[in-house]
């Protein structure tokens, strides 16, 4: 597997536009000839399909939603992050850039992080530009707050909903090509395999999730911009329906695997309730910017929060890294949380949780204030937990949150196989082993809106316009009818146990051992268990119903099939890497409970290799080479 | 607890349908609605009958695709809550629960508690944006927009095109859904341009679609999840008017 990152020559602050400059373009009349698929219409899949087909090609796209608005994007809540500074606070690109690369605990490409930063000023006024309703001022100007990670605030918002009015942004741009006849937009379909043709990527299988019905697309490009698939896990803050299966199948397919076991954890969840629970909610970080994480200072006090004076109190993140405080990047306060928890100093019915306590802002702004900043968060923490946050801590415990991880791609966002390119969370790109709050969504943003629409061309240039084939050659069929074989097969088990079943079982595996502290035995472990649970799902899966017709049971059967397989990498990919960094935890590698990094070794991605079913993937990597930053470590303290 | 549920099946869009009547096994009051559903599918699907098919993703009350009615209600008994915000605790051990899909003309079923909402997309490609390009617009901050205007946006911006509005309507109008849009767009600067256009265009579509007009009986925003404001529909109004008037 060749990785070529295609990374510009020159200083840092001019590759991009000095890429833009010398990037091939398509000329204005044939744009139309080339034909684009986009999978995925959350921020960065709708974003990239309006702006392609604003800019003239005939762009496909597609979501397993019944509209496009429902992408998972639309739950983000917190912010998204620009480097407008805007609070004269002292920000800029390079604090920007610099704080993501330092957050990403030195594991992600220099030079894609700076261009995301650069872009990331436009990003909002586009959003602007569009009617995005962002919080503001008494003046009219655009308001800003804090997130983790950083010392200045440069994080844009929309109450708790930033992510519902980005994608409605999006959305909007999307519905105005779809309008024009510019997009033929498919919602309620599923990509289900990827068609590589003479080494390109040149189209899909889907299927009709309404009707069942299989269907064959081509394109001169597919752009996937699918998603994380942090549902491997089962309980996690995802969208039920989020799935790894477009990216693994594109992975099967040749697609490169990069890092697939750097996950987030985010400290701020609801804990878990029961056995039952379908989901975690996300508390959003941003309630870090006036709550204090706290727990009792001594093991098995059960009183209740109010009752424990103050000086019988830990407020650990304070203690423990007193320069960012309740404000640590997600990684270092999740663990810290997983500590006292260790320590029986946890709180809650199960000992999983910790208080995040308003009393102190609460008396220094006023209810009101706090109302007016989180009232929604706390609305919903009242909703599930039935409990009063403005009188009683909530308690919150680390959920999965986010995949860094992700299908390699090159500067241009191409994956391995040429003509695939990916977006948004689906790649692996610009958050290295951790990703700083407010920074997906300005990912996703930039890859659509600014990056995608400019390098795109680069590929097209190289193809014949109007040269895309109808999608019957033998490779599409024989796609199609693995496509169908498959379906067949998970219908054909009929055993006794229910996809739940295999997906909690799968998901307990995970936490356990490629969760928020990983070890060697533990992940050679999941390595032998994950491989026996699939072969059980093989043959003791029971999937009701047909496939000609709505069957959301199979849908689920396929998803949990991809996961089984997925999440095996992630335990090698996390054996494999003999470090800790970022949300890589291994408690082999630690220094005082920090990540000890080794450079001299670890300083790449890892990108897997496919080597069929049943086979050990094959590990590469791409070596990150730091020329303008010093590698440092990661101090919050 | 336990409850019994009396519950919409239908295997398909142009199959009949009727309630079939199921008992839950012991619920923890805790879970939430949608979780009650996910265990008596769970033992459906054990029992190798058809697990009850009902639309739900985020489960926290944002992407609207959730929507049943319960007990006659859409969204259940909850106030500014969608279905998957409901939990068990709102319900009486021992209660009988109704379950529908959202019913309305413009929502045919597709399988049993599974509506087709395609119609809202349809309206929103006719004017529901800005008619800007991806490119260089101007710096966010030369355009400032009063706080108020920016927050009576937000208000109707939230909209999570669920349909409930529609649902609770007898006349199955769309208008909650189509003033929030038209609102957050019209109250803010950037909507000015295309204001009456906007507006003209979305109430035309809205009517083609066959929603039903609005009488002013304010059943949608009993029952909205983000308790978008009636307000909004006279907003709408006025708008339309000025919109004829100029002859869009
Ligand atoms: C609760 C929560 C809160 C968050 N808050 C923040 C925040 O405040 N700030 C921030 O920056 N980030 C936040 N994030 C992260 C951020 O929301 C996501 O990383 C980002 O929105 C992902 O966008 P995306 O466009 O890559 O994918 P998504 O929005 O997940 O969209 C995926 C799209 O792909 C489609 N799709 C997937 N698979 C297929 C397939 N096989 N066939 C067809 N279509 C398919 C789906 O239908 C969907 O349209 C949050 C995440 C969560 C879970
Ligand atoms: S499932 Fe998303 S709003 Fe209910």
């Amino acid at each position: 597997m060749k990785l070529d990152a295609k990374i510009p020559s020159g200083p840092l602050e001019q590759k991009w536009t000095r890429h833009i400059a010398e990037s091939r373009l398509v000329a204005p009349n044939n744009k139309r000839k080339y034909r684009v698929l986009v999978v995925g219409t959350g921020l960065a899949g709708a974003s990239a399909a309006a702006s392609l087909s604003e800019l003239g090609y005939q762009v496909t796209a597609l979501c397993f939603h019944d509209t496009a608005r429902r992408a998972h994007s639309i739950a983000a809540q917190g912010g998204i992050n620009a480097a407008k500074n805007y609070q004269n606070d002292g920000d800029s690109v390079w604090r920007l850039f610099y704080d993501t690369i330092k957050g990403g605990d030195f594991r992600a490409r220099e030079a894609n992080v700076h261009r995301l930063a650069e872009v990331s000023t436009r990003i909002i006024d586009q959003c602007v530009a569009q009617g995005v309703p962002f919080a503001r001022e008494y003046g009219g100007l655009l308001a800003n707050r804090s997130f983790g990670g950083a010392q200045v605030s440069r994080t844009f918002y929309a109450r708790g909903q930033t992510g519902q009015q980005l994608l409605l942004g999006a959305y909007s741009a999307l519905m105005k090509q779809v309008g024009a006849g510019a997009v033929r937009l498919l919602a309620n379909t599923e990509m289900l395999d990827l068609v590589v043709v003479d080494g390109r990527a040149q189209g899909i299988v889907t299927r009709d999730l309404n009707t069942g019905k299989i269907e064959r697309l081509a394109a001169d490009a597919v752009v996937l911009a699918t998603g994380g698939y942090g549902n491997v896990f089962n309980l996690s803050t995802y969208a039920r329906g989020s799935n790894a299966t477009a990216i693994w199948r594109a992975h099967r397919r040749g697609a490169g695997f990069a890092n697939p076991c750097f996950t987030q954890i985010h400290p701020t969840c609801i804990p878990v309730s029961g056995d039952y629970q379908s989901k975690l909610t996300l508390m959003s970080e941003s309630l870090r910017n006036d709550g204090r994480c706290w727990v009792p200072a001594r093991a098995g006090d059960k009183r209740r929060p109010r009752e424990i004076p103050e000086a019988e109190r830990d407020y650990y993140l304070e203690r423990m890294y007193p320069a960012f405080g309740n404000l640590a990047p997600r990684d270092i306060a999740s663990r810290a949380a997983k500590r006292v928890c260790d320590e029986g100093r946890g709180v809650g019915e199960s000992g999983l949780g910790v208080y995040l306590d308003f009393s102190d802002s609460i008396n220094r702004l006023g209810l009101d204030a706090i109302k007016e900043r989180y009232g929604n968060l706390f609305d919903i923490y009242h909703e599930i937990t039935a409990e009063n946050a403005y009188e009683t801590p909530m308690r919150i415990f680390p959920a999965v949150h986010y995949t860094m991880g992700g299908l390699w791609v090159d500067y241009n966002l191409m994956a391995t196989i040429p003509g695939l390119f990916v977006l948004g969370e689906a790649n692996f790109s610009d958050h290295g082993a951790n990703r700083l709050g407010a920074s997906a969504l300005m990912q996703g943003l930039a890859d659509g809106y600014f990056v995608l629409p400019n390098t795109i061309g680069n590929y097209l240039a190289t193809l014949k316009p109007g040269a895309c084939p109808a999608p019957d050659g033998p490779e599409f069929l024989a796609v199609e009818a693995g496509v169908t074989a498959k379906l067949k097969r998970l219908l054909e088990v009929k055993g006794q146990r229910t996809i739940t079943d295999f997906h909690k079982r799968l998901g307990r595996v995970l936490w356990e051992h490629c969760g928020m502290a990983r070890n060697r035995r533990g992940l050679e472990e999941a390595i032998k268990l994950i491989p026996a649970l699939r072969q059980e799902f093989w043959e003791d899966v029971r999937v009701p119903g047909d496939a000609g017709n709505l069957n959301q049971s199979l849908e689920r059967a396929g998803r949990v099939a991809d996961f089984l397989e997925l999440a095996e990498l992630m335990c090698r990919d996390a054996l494999a890497r003999e470090e800790s960094c970022g949300c890589h935890f291994r408690e082999e590698y630690e220094e005082e409970g920090e990540c000890k990094r080794r450079d001299a070794e670890f300083a790449h991605a890892a990108v897997w290799e496919w080597q069929g079913e049943e086979q050990a993937p094959t590990r590469h990597t791409e070596p990150l080479a730091y020329e303008s930053v010093k590698m440092t470590t990661r101090s919050y303290k | 607890m336990k409850v019994r549920l009396k519950v919409w099946r239908q295997p398909g869009p142009n199959a009949a349908g009727g309630f079939e009547t199921y008992d839950t096994p012991e619920l923890n009051p805790n879970m939430s609605f949608l979780e009650m559903l996910d265990v008596v599918n769970d033992e459906l699907t054990r029992r190798g009958n058809a697990p009850i098919a009902f639309a739900h993703d985020c489960r926290e009350g944002i992407c609207g695709t959730c929507g049943l009615t319960v007990n006659g209600r859409p969204h259940g008994p909850g106030q500014g809550t969608a279905t998957c915000q409901l939990y068990m605790r709102n319900f009486e051990d021992g209660a009988t629960i109704t379950i529908e899909p959202f019913r309305a003309r413009p929502f045919p079923v597709l399988q049993d508690l599974i509506v087709d909402r395609a119609a809202f997309d349809r309206i929103m490609q006719k004017g529901g944006f800005v008619s800007v390009r991806t490119g260089a617009p101007q710096d966010a901050n030369a355009l400032p927009v009063a706080k108020p205007a920016a927050e009576l946006a937000m208000d109707a911006a939230q909209c999570i095109g669920c349909g409930a509005c529609v649902a609770a309507c007898k006349n199955a109008s769309a208008m909650l859904f189509v003033s929030a849009k038209v609102s957050h767009l019209g109250l803010l600067p950037q909507g000015q341009p295309e204001r009456y256009r906007r507006v003209a265009a979305m109430v035309r579509a809205m009517d083609g679609e066959g929603f039903g007009n609005c009488t002013v009986t304010g059943s949608c925003e009993a029952v909205c999840p983000k308790n978008i404001n009636l307000a909004f529909i006279a907003r709408l109004n006025r708008d339309y008017a000025v919109a004829l008037l100029k002859g869009e």
